[in-house]
């Protein structure tokens, strides 16, 4: 088991709430995990139902059986200023840098270096150790940024490598490539049973692969359960009308003849019929192309009514069941 | 903070419509809406949206340019734009007088033709060549977002197109296009910019010996950090960029005001779920804050249903009583239990649908059915499908009513902003029919019923 989980997808997936839960997954039986956020939007703190994480590790969570999940959300400044401090002792130069905009420049404009900071410190976190040397985290879970940029975002570190050939940078680069390139990573990747989302998981992968990172798992993310099967949506197709308006009326809903309440219904229940089917086969087709993907598949159920705490638990115990953990 | 609040005056609305639906023909037809910016989180349609909206303008008259960041490939194929190029292409088989070009963003290139613009032959390929540029322009933090503003105003400034539709990059935090321009701007006009170009100025590393200490504490600073070499290679590409700096300013000052100009419409993209309509009431106040000109809400994948009477309550309760073992069938005793709906009906059904005497009551229904006594076997199957047919309504009405709880939240903080509801679609689009199917759908203002 891979003890950085890179959790990316297509936005509007639910990426987030599918790296929280599987956080929580991974945080059960006295296990600590730590949920990384890096693009600043505070969708953690929304999902846990907390206010707005600082940049600093705190416990957001207990998982059955006594684990904890910690959440961090990374803000780049902050990190390179910790950075600074750490390796350089560099507290008062770091201020004026700051004034000079150079930090500014470092973490906005700079080619790269604000991806850095952030792969950086996730993996600072993978690699710390307590006294006692063991890892201060069984698991560190990243909230990434989306499949279009994932490969670029983990990848960056082998180009500032490249682009800043010696010093501290370069090094720093070269480490975080370390970690990410190697078994102790793994990407997952988020999709819906849609053709965009699943065509930007086939890129995506690709484009890791072609990268050399290494690939998890896909999760198809709120899959709809089935109200009618095929047997059924055959049916729908050669019923003929009056016997679905008697049926109807049979249930209680009206009158089965011309004009009647019930056969009133016929016509509208049918056209939702035929969209559901419609939207059946589409599901079924980009099922098919998610299986020739040749990795494992995972699906989470839809919240119709939305995500909520008690939804993310759901999730977590669902992931465990089917041992993405 | 809001342009008119006045708007916000009206009494209390019928449930399906909202304070103000926006007419997207008016605002297409209209000459002097020559920008129109289709902003909104990832996932909920922006581009297709976008796409519809250039297609629609054009076949009613207007010569349109559509400019995609980063479509999905077959609707970048439905427009013909399946090569990036940075240059519009003209769409083919749109109906009508004008005209329809699309565009994909190239941020090298458009980045490399800036500094073309701006530089001497010899100057230019210096910079090019800078590795610190190359991977710049190639697409870090912000590159997208500035440049797709700067193409923006290079398609703005050439005036060969009545209207420019935009979609804007799928942005980490949701409209950091807008800051981008300011951002570089800001950093250009730094001290550290002026640090960078001192030593430079003076003649490469020989210059490091003439600063003062302070500043070659923080160059020594940054040369530690990031590398003696990368230094160098910023600081010629700082020296080399100076003189082209005041251009791009210029430039960013000159799209973030066409952005406020009276021509240009900003339109925010959402789907009727909680966190898309959240970024939405984000952007909105953000755009207000920006002084952006805001003219609606388009909001995408709403759902209808033809049989909105029956709820989802009694839907379902019909269903079980289809799906309930029907081993002694033909027992009239069973027909009161199983045509008795009111007890299951949500008041609000009850009050819509009062059964007429000779078709929806039971005994009328009862007679209908006991003179086809080979009903029970051969019907149990379309029974199940129909309690299927049941269920699915049932899911669709719950959808209905999270749909219409969201929105209304959204109204209720946002009255003043217009809306136009766009009904779902099974499947994705693909083509210029499906693009013209959603511009009608646009232009209707609300969903369609089936």
């Amino acid at each position: 088991m891979s003890r950085l989980q890179v959790v990316s997808g297509k936005g509007g997936t639910g990426k987030t709430t599918v790296a929280a839960a599987l956080a929580l997954a991974l945080a059960t039986e006295g296990k600590r995990t730590l949920l990384v956020e890096v693009e600043g939007r505070q969708g953690i703190a929304q999902l846990f139902e907390t206010e707005a994480l600082p940049y600093e590790e705190r416990k957001i969570a207990v998982a059955p059986g006594g684990g904890e999940v910690y959440a961090l959300a990374i803000d780049p400044e902050l990190a390179l200023l910790d950075y600074l401090q750490m390796f350089y002792k560099l507290g008062g130069a770091g201020r004026a840098l700051k004034k000079l905009g150079a930090i500014d420049f470092a973490t906005t404009i700079a080619p790269g270096l604000r991806d850095v900071l952030l792969t950086g410190k996730a993996c600072e976190a993978v690699r710390r150790k307590d006294r006692s040397g063991r890892f201060a985290y069984d698991y560190v879970v990243m909230d990434a940024p989306p499949t279009g940029r994932i490969t670029r975002f983990l990848n960056v570190n082998d180009e500032v490598a490249g682009l800043a050939k010696i010093g501290p940078i370069h090094n720093q680069a070269q480490a975080v490539m370390r970690v990410l390139k190697s078994p102790e990573t793994a990407v997952h990747l988020v999709t819906l049973l849609e053709e965009m989302p699943v065509q930007e998981t086939a890129d995506g992968i690709a484009e890791l692969r072609a990268a050399r990172l290494p690939v998890g798992r896909v999760v198809v993310n709120m899959v709809r359960p089935e109200v009618l099967d095929a047997a059924d949506l055959e049916l729908v197709r050669t019923v003929p009308r009056t016997a679905v308006a008697q049926s109807l009326s049979a249930a209680g809903l009206g009158g089965a003849r011309r004009g009647g309440k019930a056969e009133q219904l016929v016509d509208p229940l049918l056209a939702q019929a035929g969209e559901y089917a419609e939207r059946y086969a589409l599901e079924h087709e980009q099922r098919a192309v998610l299986g020739e993907l040749d990795l494992p598949l995972h699906e989470l159920p839809l919240f119709a009514e939305g995500m909520d705490l008690a939804g993310l638990y759901e999730l977590a115990t669902e992931l465990r069941k089917q041992g993405m953990s | 903070m809001s342009p008119e609040p006045a708007k916000a005056q009206e009494p209390a609305r019928h449930r399906l419509s909202p304070a103000r639906v926006l007419d997207v023909d008016a605002l297409i037809d209209d000459p002097k809406t020559r920008i129109v910016v289709c902003c909104g989180s990832g996932g909920v349609g922006k581009t297709t949206t976008a796409a519809a909206l250039g297609l629609r303008a054009a076949e009613r008259g207007r010569k349109v340019v559509v400019l995609t960041i980063d479509p999905a490939r077959r609707l970048a194929q439905s427009m013909g734009i399946d090569s990036l190029d940075n240059v519009p292409r003209r769409v083919k088989g749109t109906d009508g007088g004008g005209e329809l070009h699309a565009m994909m963003l190239d941020m090298k290139r458009t980045f490399d033709e800036v500094v073309e613009a701006h530089a001497d032959p010899e100057r230019a390929a210096v910079i090019l060549a800078n590795p610190f540029y190359q991977s710049l322009s190639a697409g870090f933090a912000g590159t997208q977002e500035y440049m797709a503003m700067e193409k923006l105003g290079q398609l703005r400034a050439k005036d060969e197109w009545d209207l420019i539709v935009v979609d804007t990059p799928p942005s980490r935090s949701a409209l950091d296009f807008l800051e981008a321009p300011k951002r570089l701007g800001s950093f250009l006009d730094g001290r550290l910019i002026r640090l960078l170009t001192a030593p430079a100025k003076l003649g490469g590393r020989a210059g490091m010996a003439f600063l003062n200490v302070g500043m070659s504490m923080m160059t020594g600073t940054l040369g530690k950090l990031l590398g003696g070499q990368l230094l160098k290679d910023v600081q010629t590409f700082v020296a080399a960029m100076d003189t082209t700096f005041g251009g791009f300013r210029t430039r960013a000052d000159a799209t973030y005001k066409l952005l406020q100009a009276p021509g240009t419409a900003f339109l925010v993209v959402a789907a009727p779920e909680r966190d898309a309509l959240r970024e939405a009431a984000y952007f909105v106040e953000r755009l207000a804050d920006e002084d952006m000109p805001l003219v609606g809400l388009v909001l995408n994948r709403v759902h209808g249903s033809g049989a909105g009477r029956l709820s989802a309550e009694r839907a379902l309760a019909a269903a079980e009583n289809l799906e309930e073992p029907r081993i002694v069938d033909q027992g009239g005793g069973k027909a009161g239990l199983r045509n008795s709906p009111d007890t299951y009906g949500s008041s609000e059904s009850r009050a819509s649908e009062t059964p007429t005497p000779d078709e929806g009551s039971p005994a009328a229904t009862e007679k209908e059915r006991t003179g086809d006594t080979a009903r029970a076997d051969e019907e149990r199957p379309v029974d199940q499908l129909t309690a299927g047919l049941l269920r699915l309504h049932a899911e669709r009405m719950q959808l209905l009513s999270r749909e219409q709880r969201t929105r209304d939240r959204f109204t209720a903080r946002h009255p003043e902003v217009a809306v136009v509801e766009v009904a779902a679609l099974p499947g994705d689009v693909h083509d210029l029919v499906g693009l013209r199917d959603i511009g009608e759908r646009l232009a209707a203002g609300r969903p369609e019923l089936p």
